[in-house]
Order: structure tokens, then sequence, then C-alpha cells
């Protein structure tokens, strides 16, 4: 009586698994189906993203920047012409990026541009680093708080904060009434429309972007490294330039290229700030551009510019994925 | 005095009342805002001891460490170590080294450099530094890896280079923060008989700050064992283990029994009467007792036997019982007995034959006995 009991037992329990089985499957399909899809999709929206509001612009900056200027519109030649016998005639002009090779004003504007992103980004370094490290060592609240008071500006228009400080640097501003007023000065000092105010301009325009990724670097390093530094006869000051600062170089390239890259293509401070006296490649682009209207050769500047920011990325590029493999 | 005795004082100076402590901690107090994380310690380490602090987390052991490295400063009392108050002294100017529970090794460095970096700061020249840290990698078994990074390194291999690091320099004190916490368990094992030796070849100061009462009994020529920021028993470690002071560090180093009870007299020495048992229970003879006092007896695991037969032995205690479980450990046996009054025992027997030729088993009717000196008398 038993026996048969137990077989079909096993017989229905059988049966469930089996059936159980091929649900779980069934969900296990359904579920790889949508994994599979989401994945691809989530991948695939920001290379679309990429692809229209990057990859195509590009192309058709490139595509200006090796033709010729006309008095049309669009103002500027055609790179394909179909030619008498139906044979597609592509046409790139080098004029462009010869012309800028040749004419003193662009290299020396891309020196200058360079040189002027060089120095704000070493004077951002310079401030930041110590203001990241204070507010990592700063306890609770505090630190929140002066998180805060870093990111607070971006809360108020970029365009604002510059024209704000045409206000205090202009030679009847804030700051020169300040100096008299307290009789430190007796006429007011040229700051404006100078090189000194584009200074100013970027390195507190850019600071946040210093000190935000030092912060995130400086706040993941293990304190007792310092601990046992010190323990094993370093100065402060040892400790500091033998522990701290080689583990934060990852910070301080990354917020070094958040800094010079923008800064280097700037218009907006250039232009506020300094005024025709100071040349820099976004206000020049902007001239070409605006008021010259010669489309190729602000294309031409454009993808230089690009050319020479794209190296600076490939060396963080490279630093990266050294750190990576290490 | 006789010179036995004057050699027993050699390896034991802490029994000796003329020797110069090499470490004295006077008074140390460290408060963080109202939390008092060690409260007035003070305590003695001698030249070449193999001192622990034990105690569970939070008990300022390591409070207590960070304070000798100079990472905190107490909010009063005094260090001094070498006879030198170490109050006003920075970490790096302390003649004491650090092994970090996390090891910190600088993951910017290899193996080689990490060790090297305490010789750098003191100026020691090229050559020597090489030679120091070729000799002290060799010593740890590391020659080979010396060109590696931390992170290239198994937890065994890291352990070791933290504490290459910490005695390269030849420091007159290493401290040790919880040094094989992050190692399993057979190289923990290893590792403790490794730090023995180095310590015996270099003759350093060690102290470690361990929560593991195994690890502290094994490796240490004295304990320290802390609760609440106090020192609460210092002893060796058959001291501390056979004599302990109260019933938590009975009950925190090692397993013990306990039957708490009034104290009565009969003819030349004291029982207990235990509420639980009808019968009292004889409490050991040294003991200094006073009638109707609350005391507690105590009784190690293993200081109990446990037979089949009644021993018939009018020196022992005898009671009855029954055995509700056992684990069989390999080595040793471990017995829950429940005796008279629902009170449960537990018994440690040495697996003495291979085949005994009648285990005892689940409900096996027991006696179980201990001779009365073997128990303790504690109070709370």
């Amino acid at each position: 009586m038993t026996k048969p009991t137990d077989s079909a037992l096993t017989a229905s329990r059988l049966n469930e698994s089996a059936k159980m089985t091929s649900h779980r499957q069934w969900v296990h399909v359904v579920d790889n189906f949508f994994q599979s899809r989401w994945k691809g999709l989530s991948v695939a929206i920001p290379y679309v993203w990429l692809v229209i509001f990057f990859l195509i612009p590009f192309f058709i900056v490139l595509k200006i920047s090796f033709a010729e200027s006309l008095i049309a519109s669009p103002p500027f030649s055609s790179l394909f012409e179909w030619s008498e016998d139906a044979a597609l005639k592509m046409t790139l002009i080098f004029d462009n990026f010869a012309y800028l090779w040749e004419d003193d004003l662009y290299v020396k504007t891309y020196l200058n541009s360079v040189k002027i992103s060089t120095i704000s980004t070493i004077l951002c370094l310079l401030i930041g680093y110590p203001m990241a490290y204070a507010i990592v060592r700063a306890s609770g609240t505090m630190k929140y708080l002066l998180l805060l008071m870093v990111i607070l500006p971006f809360w108020t228009s970029f365009l604002l904060r510059v024209y704000a400080w045409m206000g205090i640097l202009a030679d009847q501003g804030t700051l020169n009434s300040f100096l008299i007023w307290a009789g430190i000065i007796d006429q007011p000092i040229r700051m404006m429309y100078s090189e000194f105010a584009v200074y100013i301009g970027i390195v507190y325009s850019y600071l946040p972007f210093m000190i935000l990724p030092l912060y995130a670097n400086l706040e993941k390093l293990d304190l007792t490294l310092h601990e046992a530094a010190s323990d094993l006869g370093a100065h402060p000051i040892t400790v500091f330039f033998t522990v701290t600062l080689p583990l934060t170089i990852p910070g301080i390239i990354a917020g070094g290229l958040l800094v010079f890259i923008p800064a280097t293509g700037e218009f907006v401070i250039p232009d506020l700030l300094g005024g025709g006296n100071v040349l820099m490649i976004g206000r020049v682009l902007y001239d070409e551009f605006n008021s010259n209207h010669d489309w190729p050769v602000a294309a031409a500047v454009a993808i230089a510019l690009l050319i020479l920011l794209v190296i600076p990325m490939m060396f963080y590029q490279h630093a990266q994925s050294r750190q990576i493999n290490n | 005095m006789p010179s036995q005795e004057r050699d027993a004082f050699l390896d034991r100076p802490w029994k000796d009342s003329t020797a110069e402590p090499f470490i004295r901690i006077e008074g140390v107090t460290k408060r963080f805002g109202t939390f008092t994380a060690v409260e007035a310690v003070s305590l003695d380490i001698y030249k070449g001891e193999l001192f622990s602090l034990l105690g569970g987390s939070g008990c300022g052991k390591t409070t207590l460490l960070r304070m000798l490295a100079g990472f905190e400063e107490p909010t009063a009392g005094h260090i001094y170590i070498d006879g030198v108050d170490m109050i006003d002294v920075p970490a790096y100017a302390r003649p004491v080294n650090m092994m970090f529970q996390s090891y910190a090794l600088f993951p910017h460095m290899s193996v080689e450099d990490n060790v090297a970096y305490g010789l750098k700061r003191d100026g020691v020249s090229k050559a020597e530094i090489s030679q120091r840290v070729a000799d002290m990698l060799s010593m740890v078994e590391l020659l080979e890896l010396q060109k590696r990074k931390p992170h290239q390194l198994s937890g065994g291999q890291r352990q070791r280079v933290a504490l290459a690091r910490a005695l390269v320099k030849r420091p007159k004190l290493l401290l040790l923060d919880e040094p094989l916490a992050a190692l399993d368990k057979r190289l923990r094992e290893q590792t403790q008989f490794e730090l023995m030796n180095i310590q015996d070849q270099l003759g350093v100061t060690f102290i470690v700050v361990t929560h593991d009462q195994e690890e502290a009994m094994t490796l240490s020529t004295r304990i320290a064992v802390m609760d609440h920021g106090q020192i609460i028993q210092v002893g060796e470690p058959s001291e501390v283990y056979e004599r302990p002071q109260t019933k938590d560090i009975a009950n925190f180093i090692g397993t013990i029994n306990m039957f708490d009870g009034e104290v009565m007299s009969s003819n030349d020495s004291f029982l207990l009467r235990c509420p639980k048992i009808s019968k009292p229970l004889k409490l050991p003879s040294q003991a200094e007792l006073n009638i109707g006092q609350q005391v507690t007896l105590a009784i190690r695991p293993e200081k109990i036997k446990m037979t089949l037969e009644d021993p018939h032995d009018s020196l022992q205690i005898t009671l009855r019982g029954e055995v509700l479980e056992f684990a069989y450990m390999g080595n040793i046996s471990i017995y829950r007995v429940k005796i008279e009054g629902e009170v449960v025992l537990q018994i440690t027997i040495p697996n003495l034959d291979r085949m005994a030729e009648r285990k005892i088993e689940w409900d096996d009717q027991v006696f179980i006995s201990w001779h009365p000196e073997n128990s303790l008398v504690l109070r709370d």
C-alpha cells in the first residue's frame, strides 16, 4: 500500500517541480529580454545624444573650416559639387589653417590663451588645495556648510557674476572706492580691461571646479596613512609632500583639466573684464564669426582650439588608464 | 638575594619591586568631550615585555595605545618612555613605532619604499638604508616581493610588510593594534609565533592591543584587562586565567561555571549554600570569607571531572547530573551537564583515547566532581 502512494506522491512532486521550472524559465526569459533591451537602451541614449549634439555639429564645423568664404548665404562655399560628367567633386581648402599659422595674431592668441589658462589653473590649485583640505578636515555641520559655500555661486548666473566683478574692479568701483576711503591710494588703480582682471575672473569662476574633485580625492584618503608617516618620523610638511600630495595627483589632474580646458576657450570673461586688451582665442573666434563674417576662418580657429585641447585630454586619459591598471 | 630568585626576577621584572619600568603610565585620563575613554590608568611596563591590553570594543585600549604613539594627548597624567616625559613630544619624534590594524601601508610606494620610509626620514645613508631594508625583508621573508605595490600582496604579506616597516627603525617600543585581527585562523596562529620569535630576537618591548583573549594568552608576558576606560586586572596570563579578580574578567577570559550563594561555616572550612542546590558546596580554603557573605563560587570547565561511577572521594565535591549535549572538538569534548536545580554546567574533557570504552553520551547519568582548591571565590 505504501509503495504506490509513495510513487504517486513523487510523481506529483516531480510534475509540480517541472511546472515550477518552466514557470521560472519563462520569467527568466522575459527578464533577460527586458534586461538586455534596457541595458542597450540606457547605453544608447547618451551615445545618441553625443552624435546629435556633438558629433554632427563637429563635422559641420569641420566641413566649414575646409570651405571658402563667400558673400552669400550661407557665407561659405560648398564642399561637394557635381561636376559636368556627373562625378562628385570634393574641394578641400586648407587656406584657412595656413592662414592661422601665417598670421601672427592667431599664434600669439593661442599662446596667450594657453598662458592665461595655465597660470589660472596653477592659481586655482594653489588656492583650491588648501581650501579642499580644510573642508575635508572640518567637522560635521561645518564641512557641509563649507561645501555649500563652494557650490553656492552656481545658483547665480555666470554672466551676472562676471558683471558683478566689473562693478568691483571698475575705476570708480567698489574696490577702488574702498582703497581710497581707507587712505591706501589717492588715485584709482586701473584694474579693469587688463590681464589681472581676466585672472581674477577666471580664478573666481573656475575655483569650484578645482575644489570639488580635490575634495572628493582628499575625502577618500585614509587618515591613518598620515599617522603612519608621522609615526615613522615624518614632520607634518614631509607627510604632505611624501604621502598626501602623491595620493591626490588624480584629483589635481581632474581639477586641473576642469579648469584648464574651459578657461582656454573662455569668451565671456576676457570680453567683459579684459576688453580689447587681452587676446584670448574665444574672443577672436567670436570676432571672426560676428564681426568679420568669415565663417571658414572661425571654424578653423575652433578646430585648431579643439586639437589644442585634445592633447591634454589624451594625457589625462592615459594617466587614468595607467592608474586603473595599477 | 639568592641567585635563583634573582634569575626569576630577570625574567619577571614586574615581581621585583626595585626594577625600573621602561614605560611608566601615570594617572592617564583621556576625555573626548563628555565621554571618558581612558580613566586614571597607571601602568608600569618593563623592557622586553610583550604586554597585552585586552578588552572589548570601546574599553579604551586603542585610545591608550594612541596616546603612547602620540596621536592623542592625554587630558591628564603623564607617560614616560625610558624615563623621558612624552607629553610634549610629537608623534614623529617619539622612539616608538606602531603597526596599525589596517596596516596603513602607503599605496603609492613599493614594499621596499614602504619599509625604507622611516629610515629616509632619519637621514640614514643610502647604502645603510638598502642594507637594513633588505635585512628586514629577508627576516619577514618578503625579499623577492620588494618591488611589488601593497595591493599586489595578500593579507598576510601586507601584515609582514607593516611589521617590517615598524621594526626597521629599531624602535625602543613597538605598538601593535590588533595585529592579527585581519588574518585567518591558520595564518594567525603561525604569525603569533613569528611575532614572539621576532620579539625574542630583537628584544624590543611590544605593547599589543587585542580583543582576542586567546591571542593575549598565547602572546603575552603580562595582560592588562581593560573595561570602561579602566584597568581591572594586570597579571601574567596564568594569573589572569586562574585567579580572575571579578566575575566580568572570569567571564571574559575563557569559560567559567558559577554558583551564587551565601557563605556558611562547618567545623574547619567554609561552605557555600547555593539556593538551587540541596548540598552545600565546599569553598577553597585560602579565600578570606565571612559567614553570611554573598559570594560566587567559580570553576573552570576543564577542572571538573566527569565519571559514570561515583568516585567516592570525600575530598572532592561530587554532584549528580545528566548529559544534555556534547560537542566533539577533536582534541577535547565539551559537555553540558544538568545538575539538580536546573543548573547547567560546562565541562571539557580531553579525548585521551581514540576510542573510549564507553563514551559518555546524551542522557547519560554522570557524577561530576572537582577539588575545592581548584575553584575560585569571586565577588561582584
